[in-house]
């Protein structure tokens, strides 16, 4: 009960209207440089916001209300300079500006920082906040277009007009059609879920192995033995693809040769040992960190206790250690499920991945295609992260880790 | 000792499995290497569509790696893996990896099927039998297409290979190709040098100095492409008003994909695309690509190529047979770079004078660009 302070509303004279006439100039300076002129649209942004500031402050409107007014008024504005796609440029500008004015108006802009901070503190508080929006939102913005343009009806990487006036005929789902019911997708599609897997596979097994073993402090050349298994993520890939390409190109002759196994196969297994290399040191690096905080006691007292070596490993090393593999073993997944280059040398065509599909279709046929397997790869990613994420939590309450 | 025994056993069984799958000593699965997109598509619907209906045992793997077949090639040989079986290339690539001997010489009366009427292979496709690897397929140019809405008010759209040229009539972006190949032609055609001249002059120092002189005129307005893909869609978004590419892709923009897009047919170059067989296949291999080299090169599946992609067939016996359009039902004769109205000007392409001239020149073109 000690310290709430009612926030005054600041001036707004002096304060809200020059500080949204500030703000609201940007948005006039990039619609007018849509019209061919920014300084004329920058001069009246600032008008156009000192005059909201006053308004919403003078009217008598509850928030909701002065909000959808202004929503309304901007969009018809933009319908006329631009049409529909215009609306929703103008319909966002209004919600934001509205915000704006609210937020500085009510004195909200100070809620979250402590009642003794100076005007330049406060400042400088909001700043930082907008500094990490804007991070986050250079992370995801390019993504957006992305998957706009994956539902455009043309062939080509454009915002039509249709689409840019949210008409039913610029959209389509063809691309997604394409990408589902050809085998020109559905075939690489199956050669990374068979090669990735299986690669993530070795890496994490060789992987855990090399670092258990690399941490024990008896082991002669450490140094050596570790800068060799991590020398794949050092190493330029081009380097190492041209490398393996020669190393492998004579070792599946002579496995086609004399195992008689079929040139299909012994691309896979090519393809695989090639990933399982480049995943390692992924693995090696995630696991040795979490050994670092494995209490070594723990296996002589499993030791003590009658274990064998591999059970005390699987009962006890194991488990502590597994968030590490788990990591190790996802980034591994990643760089398999990723990889163009080494596939390229290593791998013929009955192992075209999805990257290598990717990467041909941009080059020789720009085709949105390949943006609606992206999509519907980001999306799965997402999907799977969270439900990971929620077993975890789930599991967490479960066993009562969870402090709420 | 036990060891050995299981792979030896295992080895003799798979080994007779093998024999038994190769149907008269024919290998079932097949790489095709191709560029992608609609010619891919093109080959597919009519090749091997009908030949694996033919041969059910067969499948077919594409690869679309035909932009660095070269490379690839010279690479498999050099590691004693070649994983590919026919290779489809430009003309001027066939005769490169034929000299380095990475691809197989043809004998055209052996290999390839007669015409209907009986005339000889060799005598079906003449002069486009260039090198002795090579087994050509399409006719193809390249060629020029605008913007049809980006024509400036009271002028007439271009149809002159000088209006590229010309920015003060037609402002705005080109696209060209990031190779001196055609362009270096165009420049000097546009230069004041006759047609028959092109070559003799572009030997000489001063005539490659006078070529990239006339695009420097340009260089500001120019954006430079290295896929065929990149004009259709630099005009698609209008970035640019004229631009060169591949005279299919053009059509398939502006037939199929319905774009504001006009050619422009002027000193268009023809050039060839078609097949090669790598050397050093296995025999079971070999015979598997003949088989279907001689298939996919007869008169029917050449002209029935033609009903899908605007590229001329590369028999003379194929061209009375070119109908319409598989999907459009649009006649296609009259999108062929061969059709009498669109060549009333074409430009020959000299394959001697680049494989002589190709390093030199593109080393220069390229300093030229970094300036």
């Amino acid at each position: 009960m000690a310290l709430t302070v009612q926030v005054q509303s600041p001036s707004m004279t002096g304060f809200t209207a020059p500080m949204t006439a500030a703000f609201s100039a940007m948005f006039g300076f990039v619609v007018g440089n849509a019209f061919g002129n920014p300084w004329i649209g920058l001069v009246i942004g600032a008008i156009v916001g000192a005059g909201l500031a006053f308004a919403l402050h003078a009217l008598p409107l509850k928030r909701g209300q002065g909000r959808l007014v202004s929503i309304v008024a901007f969009a018809i504005v933009g319908v006329v300079l631009g049409g529909g796609g215009g609306a929703v440029a103008g319909a966002i500008i209004g919600a934001v500006l509205t915000w704006f004015v609210y937020w500085l108006d009510s004195g909200d802009y100070r809620k979250n920082v402590p009642i003794y901070y100076t005007a330049g503190q406060t400042l400088w508080h909001n700043t930082f906040m907008l500094i990490c929006g804007l991070i986050f939102f250079f992370l995801i913005a390019p993504l957006i277009p992305v998957m706009w343009l994956s539902f455009n009806a043309e062939d080509f990487f454009t915002f039509t007009p249709e689409m840019l006036a949210f008409k039913a005929e610029g959209y389509s789902l063809k691309h997604y059609r394409d990408f589902l019911g050809t085998d020109e997708w559905m075939v690489p599609l199956k050669n990374s879920l068979i090669i990735a897997p299986i690669a993530t596979f070795l890496s994490v097994s060789f992987g855990t192995l090399a670092a258990i073993g690399l941490s024990q402090s008896h082991v002669p050349g450490r140094q050596a033995i570790m800068a060799i298994l991590i020398s794949p993520m050092i190493v330029p890939l081009i380097i190492s693809a041209t490398g393996m390409f020669f190393f492998y190109a004579p070792l599946g002759n002579w496995i086609e040769a004399n195992l008689g196994l079929s040139q299909a196969f012994v691309g896979y297994v090519k393809v695989i040992l090639a990933h399982a290399a480049l995943g390692i040191p992924f693995v090696i690096i995630t696991v040795t960190a979490t050994l670092v905080g494995f209490d070594r006691s723990l296996t002589r007292a499993a030791a003590n206790m009658g274990a064998n070596p591999v059970t005390t490993f699987f009962r006890v090393q194991m488990p502590l250690i597994l968030p590490g593999v788990i990591s190790g073993g996802l980034f591994a997944f990643i760089t398999s499920f990723d990889e163009v280059v080494v596939v390229l040398f290593v791998g013929s065509a009955q192992q075209q991945t999805l990257p290598w599909q990717m990467f041909t279709g941009l080059r020789e046929q720009i085709s949105p295609t390949i943006l609606a397997a992206a999509t519907i790869l980001v999306t799965i990613s997402i999907l799977l992260l969270a439900t990971v994420e929620l077993l975890r939590r789930r599991s967490e309450r479960l066993r009562g880790l969870s402090p709420s | 000792m036990k060891l050995t025994k299981t792979l030896l056993a295992s080895t003799a069984l798979t080994v007779a499995a093998g024999a038994v799958a190769a149907d008269g000593h024919m290998a079932n699965d097949m790489t095709l290497v191709s560029w992608g997109g609609a010619y891919q598509q093109s080959q597919i619907n009519a090749y091997t569509d009908p030949y694996t209906e033919m041969n059910p045992g067969v499948t077919v793997t594409w690869d679309e790696s035909s932009a660095e077949a070269v490379a690839k090639l010279r690479a498999m040989n050099e590691a004693g893996n070649i994983t590919w079986d026919v290779v489809d290339v430009v003309a001027a690539d066939a005769l490169r990896l034929c000299d380095e001997g990475l691809a197989m010489e043809i004998d055209p009366d052996e290999h390839l099927a007669p015409a209907p009427d009986g005339t000889s292979a060799e005598d079906d496709f003449g002069d486009l039998l260039v090198g002795d690897c090579f087994i050509p397929q399409i006719v193809y140019s390249t060629t020029f297409g605008y913007r049809t809405d980006m024509v400036p008010e009271g002028v007439e759209a271009p149809n002159d290979i000088c209006d590229v040229f010309d920015l003060e009539t037609y402002p705005g972006m080109r696209s060209l190709e990031k190779r001196p190949i055609n362009n270096v032609e165009w420049a000097l055609l546009c230069d004041g040098v006759a047609k028959e001249d092109v070559y003799d002059v572009l030997s000489t120092e001063e005539g490659q100095e006078q070529a990239l002189a006339k695009l420097d005129t340009i260089k500001d307005s120019v954006i430079w492409w290295s896929a065929g893909a990149d004009t259709p869609q630099l005009l698609a978004d209008g970035e640019v008003f004229i631009g060169s590419t591949y005279n299919g892709r053009l059509f398939s923009a502006i037939e199929e994909q319905g774009q504001p897009i006009g050619m422009m047919w002027d000193a268009q170059v023809f050039d060839l695309d078609g097949w090669i067989i790598p050397e050093g296949l296995s025999d079971e291999r070999l015979a598997r690509a003949m088989d279907f080299i001689y298939f996919a090169t007869d008169t029917q599946r050449l002209a029935d190529q033609a009903k899908w992609i605007s590229y001329g067939p590369a028999r003379a016996s194929s061209a009375p047979l070119v109908g319409d359009h598989a999907d459009l039902g649009i006649a296609m004769a009259p999108h062929m770079p061969t059709d009498p109205n669109n060549s009333k000007n074409t430009f020959l392409y000299n394959y001697e004078f680049w494989a002589d001239y190709r390093d030199d020149i593109d080393a220069k073109f390229q300093s030229w660009l970094a300036q």
